[in-house]
């Protein structure tokens, strides 16, 4: 197996971790109220099984998976049910959410042991758990993890990838996770091998993470093969595709799966969070955000519960400066802009950045110089020029036909670009459009 | 170079030229396919925009379709009145009945009306502004206003006015449906000029929180429900929708309580080039 064979192409952003990088996990006090979409993962939206008046505790489950790709919710404070309605959701929509009203004086002690012990469950039932508890991807895209914890019978999976790259600019969520829950990660690590049957993990963290790569190292249990990978920094390292290119050489084809290279990718904070529910019998109800970003006063790591709000959140960190212009969900190369402050921490909620005035800037644009940057930057090998055109006058077919798909917007292209054109959007647009035309054709 | 050369080869570069054009002339006469004489004096009566109101790929499938009686001339909603008469004259058929259409927007929240949350930078697209999480508009449904419909439109029949809602002019409008497409937010429907009644909203919400992010939004109040004939309006999810099988039944007074006038009865044009404030509308 070649280790660490790098990627070609990709951008190197100021990585602006140092607000938050050494700055421990804080945990957040309850907020008031949560609220909690029932989308909160991809694939189909959970069923609600609360009503309007009903008292729930810590942990339970109010919301069911409706299908196999889906995962439930679950009820991230005790209190009551204010409503079952519509409210802002972090992608920009009004989405069903359960509206819980936090109880003021309890302790917030959740039932005992809603998730069995680890210890002597099969694999079958470890997946059963894990999607009982509602663990999904926590690196942004929130895929449920016992879809991928199940791969089908003819995929010959023989390496598990612990992704703790982390190349967005000032998210530390991960690096945090790792430096602080060695153990989790390692636990969670093993948990996945013998779930999925494989012998070997690597565990490939950035360069620009020492400590937890030092960490790491340090409390390898011995039974088990897991190497820790230090890796160049570079953007977009923590994407699937390019970080398996990175580790093993392979390249995935478009439009498969890792699992057809032999691998699985799991993000580490993830994994951190499977060894969390095994170990504290809690179902998904809580995860780590940095909230970071020239704007936050006091830039931390929090443990957030899951469906607090932005406002609280922001709160929590002392507030914002004056001249604070955008907020984002995730980071600043693929991060979501938000217009409403009133929007849930979700589960995919990776970290929230404050941008002010100086990091917004908007600079004009200009008519593409054919410089070819986007080409040496875009680390799925398309031509973000052509596409950008293409977008411009609305010929999305032909988009789709020069490989928008392999596209995941990861923001390269336009980081590059000297004329400052805003590919990247285009690029989702294009997507959007396809989308749209698709559904009208079935 | 010897005249021989130049006569030889002008004569086999000649002879070959001539083999081949034999070829092309008995091919051109033997391979040829028969087309009505009719197709070409209809298609250059059609418009010839190949707008794709009718369904059909351009304007030439849609001579082939008339000539061949799959489609009334009527359907061509391009045409004036007169040309229709034109072309099933000169094919001896009827002309059929006209429906006029016009595309009608689903939203009236104007910048005057509906707040906005968050300012919008970026590509000047109504489709790129909500592949990235909407325009800033407190409303998630409604009007972007970034005029995706009116830069698509073939006829010049889109402009916004100037409250960044799309005015729809009714003597160019053809129906073509391109508005339908472009808009991210399904704003836009086609329908018959006759239907004067329409809920210009979309808004899922109810009560103050509708009204709060929209002055014009329905809160479903279900007041137009109790006046209209029975099952002409329903209230679907937090949003008065109008039944149009049983749109003979509407009369205009169904509006008269609206408290938001999101119910609307529409003739001509839907809003004004130039909107003074709502409050001479409502007046």
């Amino acid at each position: 197996m070649i280790l660490r064979s790098g990627f070609r192409h990709g951008v190197h952003p100021a990585d602006s971790k140092h607000l938050t990088e050494n700055v421990p996990i804080r945990r957040m006090g309850f907020p008031t109220e949560v609220v909690l979409p029932l989308r909160q993962h991809a694939g189909k939206p959970a069923r609600v099984l609360v009503a309007r008046g009903d008292k729930v505790e810590r942990g339970d489950k109010i919301a069911a998976a409706d299908g196999f790709i889906s995962a439930p919710v679950h009820a991230s404070a005790t209190g009551t049910v204010a409503g079952v309605e519509l409210w802002p959701h972090p992608d920009g929509s009004m989405a069903e959410v359960v509206r819980v009203t936090v109880e003021r004086y309890s302790p917030q002690i959740p039932r005992p042991r809603l998730v069995p012990r680890w210890e002597g469950l099969s694999p079958e039932e470890v997946v059963k758990a894990v999607q009982e508890a509602g663990v999904v991807g926590l690196g942004g895209a929130a895929f449920p993890t016992h879809v991928k914890l199940s791969p089908p019978p003819d995929a010959d999976v023989e390496l598990l990838i612990v992704n703790g790259a982390e190349c967005e600019p000032y998210l530390t969520t991960d690096h945090r996770t790792m430096a602080e829950y060695p153990e989790r990660v390692h636990f969670g690590t093993r948990v996945m091998m013998q779930c999925l049957g494989v012998d070997r993990a690597v565990i490939g963290v950035e360069k620009n993470k020492p400590d937890a790569i030092d960490v790491l190292t340090a409390t390898i249990p011995d039974d088990l093969d897991i190497t820790i990978l230090p890796l160049t920094v570079k953007y977009p390292q923590g994407a699937e595709k390019m970080l398996i290119k990175a580790i093993t050489g392979r390249e995935v084809p478009s439009g498969k799966l890792p699992m057809h290279v032999g691998v699985i990718v799991q993000n580490a904070g993830s994994i951190a969070t499977i060894a969390e529910v095994f170990e504290t019998g809690l179902p998904l109800v809580e995860r780590i955000v940095t909230v970071t970003g020239p704007g936050v006063k006091r830039p931390s790591n929090l443990v957030v519960p899951v469906g607090s709000k932005l406002r609280d959140v922001l709160d929590f960190c002392g507030g914002l400066t004056d001249d604070v212009t955008e907020v984002l969900f995730g980071g600043p190369m693929m991060g979501a802009p938000q217009t409403d402050l009133d929007v849930p921490i979700i589960k995919g909620t990776t970290g929230v950045v404050v941008l002010t005035r100086a990091e917004t800037e908007r600079h004009p644009v200009y008519p593409c110089i054919h410089c070819g940057r986007c080409l040496d930057a875009c680390p799925v090998f398309l031509n973000p020029q052509l596409l950008g055109s293409l977008a411009q006058v609305g010929r999305y077919e032909e988009m789709e036909a020069s490989h928008l798909a392999d596209c995941m917007v990861c923001g390269a292209c336009s980081y590059v670009c000297p004329s400052n054109i805003p590919l990247s959007q285009m690029f989702s647009l294009g997507k959007a459009a396809l989308q749209k035309m698709a559904t009208k054709v079935a | 170079m010897s005249p021989e050369t130049i006569l030889g080869s002008m004569a086999i570069l000649g002879g070959v030229g001539l083999t081949f054009g034999v070829l092309i002339a008995l091919a051109h006469r033997k391979l040829a396919v028969w087309e009505d004489p009719r197709l070409d004096v209809v298609a250059d009566m059609l418009p010839g925009t190949n707008c794709g109101a009718c369904g059909l790929g351009g304007c030439r499938a849609f001579a082939e379709a008339t000539i061949k009686g799959d489609i009334e001339p009527a359907k061509c909603t391009t045409m004036g009145q007169e040309e229709r008469h034109d072309v099933a004259q000169f094919l001896g058929i009827e002309a059929g009945e006209a429906v006029a259409l016009v595309a009608r927007l689903l939203c009236a929240g104007g910048s005057d009306v509906a707040p906005r949350k968050a300012d919008y930078f970026g590509v000047e697209s109504c489709g790129a502004a909500v592949a990235v999480g909407g325009g800033g508009k407190a409303c998630a449904w409604g009007c972007v206003g970034l005029a995706d419909c009116a830069v698509v439109c073939d006829f010049d029949a889109i402009y916004m006015n100037d409250v960044d809602l799309p005015v729809v002019d009714l003597d160019n409008c053809t129906a073509c449906g391109d508005c339908v497409d472009a808009c991210p937010l399904d704003l836009f429907v086609i329908m018959p000029v006759e239907h004067h009644l329409l809920v210009q909203c979309r808004n899922l919400l109810e009560g103050d929180a509708a009204t709060d992010v929209c002055s014009v939004a329905c809160n479903a109040c279900e007041r137009c429900v109790m006046d209209a004939a029975p099952g002409l309006i329903e209230m679907q999810s937090g949003l008065a929708v109008v039944d149009y099988d049983k749109i003979d039944l509407a009369e205009p007074a169904v509006i008269d309580r609206c408290p938001t006038r999101s119910i609307v009865w529409v003739e001509g044009a839907q809003f004004p080039l130039e909107r003074e404030t709502l409050e001479s509308m409502v007046a």
